[in-house]
């Protein structure tokens, strides 16, 4: 994929470090915020899309990072699965909050639920990002 | 409660029609029919939000349906050709499934509540034992992820095969020159 230009570039390089801890910030509170593992794995994939709009990328690199991606998408659906099982494993009940509750409001509370939300935001923004990656590619096999 | 019984003889109708004729522009509508059903009898049990997702589905599943046929035929070869037991057999299993359908939405439709009471019971529940149960302050989250982390997990599923469906599409292995 062609690079954009100088003005590109330079935006993206002043905001993209922002929109990633943006949406790791937005995974990690998902239990006490507003947001989650759905609306933080497509900003943090949103980062990755936009460097590569911004500076472009070689057609071997790019394959590449979709298979690292599938493999990360394989990875948050397996974590999501593993907490389910773990809990079948531990307590008995396939998904049931089997960790500690602690006290609301702080980072490490509600058992599961922030666990669950990781593994969600690694599946949905490696899987969004594995999608522009391929409709990237397409763009190259109709050129050839 | 007497519109829902409607409803779903109209369906089972518009099913059996789409499966007989042989117009498949024709089948394909009526198909069309047997889902707006679903999404009138969504409204009427005061499920608007799958209501407006079944419509959408609907329509998209329509003229796609609708498009492939256009471009390929419009006639369907294969019905009206049977042999006399088939078709014997056939009538008397739509009669079976239609009527087995028929006791089970009825044993269902006992479990509904009361015209006059509420329909909406489950949210509730949730909004007052999210807190305590879960830990998590985050209502949404402590739904999708504790009392209906199944859900979640089935969602997560047709996300994968979507991502599988894209890569699978789009990738240059096996497509011709």
């Amino acid at each position: 994929m062609r690079g954009m230009s100088l003005i590109v570039k330079t935006i993206t390089n002043i905001t993209v470090g922002f929109m990633f801890i943006y949406g790791l910030y937005i995974i990690l509170h998902g239990h006490l915020t507003p947001g989650g593992g759905f609306a933080g794995g497509v900003i943090v994939a949103g980062a990755f899309v936009l460097k590569i709009l911004a500076f472009g990328s070689e057609r071997s690199a790019e394959k590449k990072s979709a298979t690292r991606a599938s493999i990360f998408e394989s990875i948050g659906g397996l974590l999501f699965i593993g907490i389910a099982m773990s809990a079948l494993l531990v307590a008995g009940t396939f998904f049931l909050n089997f960790l500690p509750k602690g006290t609301p409001f702080h980072l490490l509370s509600a058992g599961i639920i922030p666990f669950c939300n990781i593994a969600i935001s690694i599946k949905v923004g490696a899987g969004l990002f594995s999608i522009f990656l391929a409709l990237g590619a397409m763009k190259y096999i109709m050129e050839d | 409660m007497i519109e829902l019984y409607l409803f779903l003889i109209f369906m089972l109708i518009a099913a059996i029609i789409a499966t007989e004729i042989k117009d498949l522009l024709a089948a394909v509508i009526s198909l069309g029919a047997v889902g707006f059903a679903v999404a009138i009898m969504f409204i009427l049990v005061q499920a608007p939000d799958l209501a407006i997702v079944q419509i959408v589905v609907e329509v998209l599943t329509v003229v796609i349906f609708v498009a492939v046929i256009l471009r390929t035929t419009h006639i369907d070869e294969t019905i009206g050709k049977k042999l006399k037991g088939t078709q014997i057999l056939s009538i008397v299993l739509y009669a079976f499934f239609t009527i087995l359908f028929l006791i089970v939405v009825f044993r269902s439709f006992q479990e509904l509540p009361e015209f006059g009471n509420a329909t909406m019971k489950v949210a509730s529940e949730y909004i007052k034992l999210g807190l305590p149960q879960t830990g998590g302050t985050n209502i949404v989250a402590d739904v999708i992820l504790d009392f209906r982390a199944l859900d979640t997990l089935g969602e997560a599923t047709v996300l994968f095969t979507s991502v599988i469906g894209v890569v699978a599409l789009m990738r240059k292995v096996g497509r011709k020159k």
